[in-house]
């Protein structure tokens, strides 16, 4: 896994709740063996209409937006497990996703592929939705070491919770079948034990 | 000694190590696998030149990605079938028992393994599934896990999990007739909301579980991921111990005693405290019903959709072309989907084919009946029920995830309406542009025969 230390984007803002991983995934792309090209295919469904033609309303279409970090509504991630999400959108170039909530299961999958999952409260989300949907330009600082984001020329940052074990996971680029590989033999007692 | 829950119980008695500040090692039971969101997983472990820890503790079974007609002909979607192909392969090379396509056990991974006993009260069982919650029907601790968990659980039977707080939803009372399990997490779902159980493992308690059959609590902590609690549990109790006790790879003799006489000690201690806690009263259920594009946006059958003001609220009505105030009585429906790891085990069939019995289905509709397994659909032909389905004008189906997820040939058309038994309702998820209602099997059949939303409410009642 790719180390995650600090990140300076632009960031597409994303004003709607309860995203969940059919939306940033269908389903129909699910047939896939192995992990690659599913940036393609993230938000499929708002990107193109039924015909395939592009869709100039939705924010992804907006040239004017682009950058490492996703800023999206409460509750993102919701619904299937499918890792795929995490997938796709670290195929589609993100970085950072910032919501004030994150569902369990996304959350675990974006942190096992690199993809930092930032929980922010909601008055600093919606400050942040209105600045980065007026102004594209702006820049956001992500730094994980500090647990900290903040919009640099707005003078405006907030702490963010994440565990030490993942941090450091992150900051290292190790993953936890690492650590569990190196917990074999404590596995296998364990298991006599309960014979 | 302090007072524990069920949660606790089972998940102190898997702690493997507590060594480190945060995440604990904890030992998986069961790892149950299908063609979706384990290719990756079997490739992360060839790259690593690590072999499968424990393959006797898995089990596989091809639902997802699968056609529900004519399985015994070559599957002709090409990538569906180099899927499957995968899985097999994979099975085989890691020495994993296989359910594929046709078998006999074949099934829904969240149907076939409760019917075959693989899923056991004290256990811990994972699955690259979100609706794994489904198995805490049985005290056990059950939920969905991502690729990369699956690698781990590959690697060394365990995960690195925090261990998540506790929430108990209670219901008591009696339920009025014709409300069913799926009335009775729909309307919850509805009350709480989609996340109020993130970050919790949630316990169902109260009179309304306690009298519910085995494939009635499936149904209700198969729901647990939709209001975001990881997984939903169920304090095991003679209904558990009677439904496992024939089942083929349940303990059976002197060991099923044994077993039975540690899982009475797995409910909940009187006095353990939850950290957050839900109380409804069952009188207030009543035949429920979605009208958006998630599953907290549900309403009794016969209640007006709310109004609200959010811009997600209001995006979500357009994309179902509902107003705000509106009533979905006498709404038509073209399709019904009865089916899914919700509500496709016999119990539900039984109260499908109970309605339709001497009805006729409404000329518009196209149904999908689809069994959640083999064994399923084999009861259904013992019962006589295919031939009710048959005279109504209905056609049975073979077993898959189908129209649930849309990932085979079982699409709703863009624009239309499904009332189905499904689990989730999100935008486009039973096909590009459809628009999914979520209901029970009896509103479903109602559905189906109507052509339309009726109140069941006053039909059967």
């Amino acid at each position: 896994m790719e180390k995650f230390t600090k990140i300076t984007s632009t960031a597409v803002p994303l004003d709607i709740e309860n995203i969940d991983t059919d939306q940033i995934i269908p389903a129909r792309f699910l047939k896939a063996t192995d992990k690659q090209g599913f940036g393609n295919n993230v938000f499929r469904d708002w990107r193109y209409d039924n015909l395939g033609n592009v869709n100039p309303e939705f924010i992804f279409n907006n040239p004017s937006y682009k950058g490492k970090i996703l800023v999206a509504g409460n509750n993102f991630g919701c619904g299937s497990s499918r890792e795929h999400a995490a997938w796709a959108l670290v195929d589609y170039g993100f970085k950072v996703i910032v919501s004030s909530y994150f569902a369990d299961i996304f959350k675990g999958n974006s942190l096992n592929n690199g993809l930092l999952p930032i929980q922010v409260s909601e008055t600093f989300l919606k400050k942040l939705m209105e600045i980065l949907i007026a102004e594209p330009t702006v820049q956001l600082e992500v730094d994980l070491e500090k647990q900290h984001i903040s919009v640099i020329e707005k003078n405006i940052s907030e702490f963010f919770e994440i565990d030490t074990f993942k941090k450091n996971c992150l900051i290292n680029g190790y993953d936890d079948i690492d650590f569990l590989l190196s917990k074999r033999e404590a596995i296998k007692e364990f298991e006599l034990s309960r014979n | 000694m302090s007072q524990k829950t069920l949660f606790d119980k089972v998940w102190d008695a898997h702690v493997v190590k507590n060594e480190i500040e945060g995440p604990q090692i904890l030992y998986i039971d069961k790892h149950l696998i299908h063609e979706v969101t384990s290719p990756q997983a079997f490739n992360e472990l060839k790259e690593r030149g690590v072999p499968v820890f424990r393959p006797n503790q898995i089990v596989a079974t091809a639902d997802h990605n699968t056609p529900t007609i004519n399985q015994h002909l070559p599957i002709k979607d090409e990538l569906s079938k180099k899927q499957l192909k995968q899985l097999a392969i994979n099975c085989k090379n890691n020495g994993i028992t296989l359910y594929d396509l046709g078998h006999k056990y074949n099934g829904i991974v969240h149907v076939m393994a409760p019917e075959l006993g693989l899923t056991q009260p004290g256990m811990t069982i994972v699955c690259g599934d979100s609706h794994t919650s489904t198995h805490g029907a049985f005290g056990a601790i059950a939920f969905g896990i991502g690729t990369s968990q699956v690698a781990q659980v590959f690697a060394s039977q365990c995960l690195l999990l925090k261990k998540p707080k506790s929430l108990r939803v209670n219901v008591n009372g009696s339920l009025h007739p014709n409300v069913l399990p799926k009335d009775v997490i729909l309307y919850i779902i509805s009350k709480i909301g989609t996340n109020a159980g993130t970050g919790y493992f949630c316990e169902y308690a109260g009179t309304v579980f306690e009298n519910m059959t085995m494939e009635g609590r499936m149904t209700v902590c198969n729901m647990s991921i939709e209001m975001g609690a990881r997984g939903g549990m169920i304090a095991p109790d003679q209904t558990t111990f009677d439904y496992l006790k024939d089942k083929k790879f349940a303990p059976k003799g002197e060991e099923l005693d044994e077993k039975i006489a540690y899982w009475k000690t797995l409910p909940t201690d009187k006095e353990a405290v939850f950290d957050k806690e839900y109380t409804f009263d069952a009188a207030e259920i009543q035949p429920m019903i979605t009208y958006g594009t998630n599953p907290a946006m549900g309403m009794i059958i016969n209640e007006a959709i709310p109004k609200f003001e959010d811009v997600s609220f209001k995006k979500s009505l357009d994309y179902m072309d509902f107003k705000a105030g509106g009533s979905l009585l006498n709404k038509t429906i073209n399709y019904v989907f009865i089916g899914s790891c919700t509500n496709s085990r016999i119990e539900d069939f039984r109260v499908a084919a109970n309605y339709i019995k001497g009805k006729q289905k409404a000329e518009n509709v196209t149904a999908w009946l689809v069994p959640g397994s083999k064994q399923v659909e084999n009861q259904i032909k013992e019962e006589g029920l295919n031939l009710i389905f048959e005279n109504a004008g209905f056609q049975l189906r073979q077993p898959g995830c189908s129209a649930c997820l849309a990932m085979n040939d079982d699409k709703i058309p863009a624009g239309e309406y499904c009332v189905s038994t499904s689990n989730r309702n999100f935008e486009g998820r039973q096909g590009q542009g459809a628009r999914t209602i979520l209901a029970g099997p009896l509103v479903a059949a109602a559905t189906a025969i109507e052509g339309k939303i009726i109140d069941i409410t006053k039909t059967v009642n």
